[in-house]
């Protein structure tokens, strides 16, 4: 019989609210990006300096991540698989303003979008496999066939996957717990129903 | 053991616009690297000129509508299909590895329209101007994508939904990614001289690639896939680890699952880029997996670093040296500078080979190992 | 503590955007790096950024940092020594 992997947890982060499974986490009605992120921070009672430095990206996709892996155990093999559309432009445009006068190497080391899978591997010891797709939209159909081909290969005993999108301080977070055990099954449109509708 | 296999390619670079004219100046180790200023730096950088790209351009399709990049994959998606007018275009899917895209477009758009920044919107591009009907796919994860995409279109062949795909890698020489690599203080202001003692960083460089890839075994002989792992460093994400950690488990992890030991792995295309502390990385990461007598080569002191292109280019390479027996030099390798025994290639040699690993490592702390076969009739 | 130095302590944390921390909580003898402040390779290449846009300092090969960044005093001496603005 084959196995079946399923949904175990998600979470969102859209307009100035997060969720967890579908139930509100936070909110707060902060209309700067980084100011709100900071709020997110201290509700989450998170105490990791380094998350000051990083850019937007990387700060939605730890606060994500921290919800996911501290509601849950997971092993050191979990694998990354994340997408988005705009992949690290907004990094992109911080980094070039710097050029005008005097290129800032903390922000370049951002201009690239899988920068989030290496500070989440780092925040959490991971040490599995990564990648990060870059599509129009969210393509349910590709992060579901390469998860499922990960798990079904065991390349990964689970994984996060989902989408991750940043762009003129509007952002888009939608990260799934893939594993064997969970009341959701991981199908392609499971996995559009939580996105669009939950 | 399921297999990937590759077949027809196509390499655009500085060396010139066939594979086999890149072959041959890698057979001779012919360096494409140049001289190059921007914004009063000098370094050394593989470039080429817009006016050869137009050139070979204006054949297929108006030069003006399309941007630098755009061309230079669409040069080398076109050859591909040439050789394969067989090809169902509605059903192959399209895999591009990029890190940066149409970054040059970021401070002059010129006369493209915004969207033409997205990754996204570069691979429906690409796509449209072939008449692919299929979502395109982007991967864009550092100097590992042009491997990782590989890898990935390897494990999607499970699902079954297709058994040819086109795989795509290409990045440009910008003003963008240079200020940065010398923010970084990472680029050396001679040619790159990779693995070597006074080796003092990287040359930048541009190309495109492209590969027919296949789930079925072609009747000729061929070179495939077989192995395949990621790993990240969990270490920092721009300084290469000490320990090689994610590379060394990358490498442990596909000769397990192959069966392939290190006495069987006749050559190893490194990463390579030249900086004090890659190089050193992986030569702790390759003595860990005892890979000490393997020629190992890097072809950035050929290339520079194409970045999203690299990993793909010298795969392709990989599965000529497997086809026609051969190893690369390491242009510009002189004396040895890294902490442990390594066998770099210094010159073109003749050698029969059975099986190629392929390693990659980049910023997020990502690393990639890749093992290729030789299969006979 | 001199001017020089309450003003790098406040670049520095502007700059390495150490959140949470005020001038009174670097001293000025603690190494920056390791131990210290935790400070890392990007941050001492940012670092270096300071020393040119603030100090018209420009530093040609990057080990020399490794010798200036020891702490905040190191780096106040340094920039009196080369500074041209």
């Amino acid at each position: 019989m084959q196995n079946q992997d399923y949904i175990k947890d998600w979470v969102k982060i859209r307009n100035n609210r997060v969720f967890h499974c579908g139930s509100l986490l936070f909110e707060n009605k902060e209309a700067d990006l980084n100011k709100f992120l900071k709020c997110v921070y201290s509700e989450l009672n998170l105490d990791y300096p380094k998350f000051h430095k990083m850019d937007g990206l990387s700060k939605l996709g730890i606060l994500a991540s921290e919800i996911l892996f501290t509601s849950n155990s997971f092993s050191e093999e979990t694998a990354l698989i994340f997408s988005n559309k705009s992949s690290s432009l907004e990094a992109d445009r911080q980094f070039q303003a710097s050029t005008e006068s005097f290129a800032s190497p903390a922000l370049f080391v951002y201009t690239l979008p899988n920068i989030v899978l290496g500070e989440i591997s780092i925040k959490f010891n991971l040490k599995g496999e990564n990648a990060f797709f870059v599509s129009e939209k969210f393509d349910t159909e590709l992060i579901t066939d390469y998860t499922s081909a990960l798990l079904k290969e065991e390349k990964a005993p689970q994984a996060v996957c989902g989408w991750l999108n940043l762009q003129n301080d509007e952002y888009d977070v939608f990260l799934c717990l893939i594993s064997s055990r969970g009341k959701t099954l991981f199908s392609e449109e499971n996995l559009e129903h939580l996105y669009y509708f939950e | 053991m399921r297999h990937l296999y590759l077949l027809d390619d196509a390499i655009i670079s500085p060396l010139g616009f066939t594979t086999s004219e890149n072959l041959k100046a890698v057979r001779q180790g012919i360096s494409g690297i140049q001289p190059y200023t921007f914004s009063g730096i000098k370094t050394y950088a593989g470039f080429i000129s817009n006016k050869k790209i137009d050139a070979g351009f204006y054949e297929i399709a108006a030069p003006e509508k399309y941007t630098k990049l755009e061309k230079m994959l669409i040069l080398a998606i076109q050859q591909v299909l040439d050789k394969n007018p067989g090809l169902d275009r509605a059903s192959i899917p399209l895999i591009l590895s990029t890190t940066k895209g149409n970054i040059d477009l970021l401070d002059n758009l010129g006369n493209f329209p915004k969207n033409r920044i997205y990754l996204g919107k570069l691979a429906q591009t690409l796509s449209d101007f072939f008449g692919f009907k299929q979502k395109p796919m982007v991967v864009s994860n550092a100097c590992i994508s042009g491997g990782l995409a590989l890898s990935i279109t390897k494990r999607l062949m499970i699902t079954g939904k297709f058994k040819n795909a086109i795989v795509c890698a290409g990045d440009l020489l910008s003003n963008f990614v240079l200020t940065g690599f010398n923010s970084f203080q990472a680029l050396s202001k001679n040619p790159c001289k990779p693995f070597s003692e006074n080796r003092d960083g990287i040359n930048l460089g541009e190309a495109a690639t492209a590969i027919l890839v296949s789930s079925e075994k072609p009747k000729t002989k061929s070179v495939s896939l077989i192995g395949e792992a990621s790993a990240n460093d969990a270490n920092h994400i721009s300084g290469p680890s000490k320990t090689g950690e994610g590379l060394f488990k990358s490498i442990t992890s596909i000769v397990q699952k192959t069966g392939i030991s290190p006495e069987n792995i006749g050559f190893l295309s490194a990463h390579g880029t030249a900086t004090l502390y890659n190089d050193e990385m992986e030569t702790v990461a390759f003595d860990r997996a005892k890979l000490n007598t393997v020629p190992i080569n890097s072809f950035k002191g050929i290339y520079g670093h194409t970045l999203g292109a690299s990993a793909l280019i010298e795969s392709i390479l990989s599965k000529y040296s497997l086809l026609n027996s051969e190893l690369y030099a390491t242009v510009n390798f002189d004396k040895t500078g890294v902490s442990k025994p390594l066998n770099i290639t210094s010159e073109y040699a003749k050698k029969e080979l059975s099986y190629v690993l392929k390693t990659a490592s980049g910023f997020g702390g990502c690393n990639l190992a890749l093992m290729f076969k030789k299969n006979l009739v | 503590m001199t001017n020089l130095h309450t003003e790098l302590k406040k670049s520095i944390i502007e700059q390495l955007n150490l959140e949470d921390m005020q001038v009174e909580d670097i001293a000025s003898d603690e190494p920056l790096f390791g131990d210290g402040l935790g400070l890392d390779s990007i941050d001492a290449l940012e670092l270096i950024v300071l020393l040119e846009k603030d100090y018209g300092i420009k530093l040609t090969d990057p080990t020399q940092g490794r010798e200036i960044f020891t702490s905040v005093n190191r780096m106040a001496e340094f920039i009196e020594e080369n500074r041209t603005k």
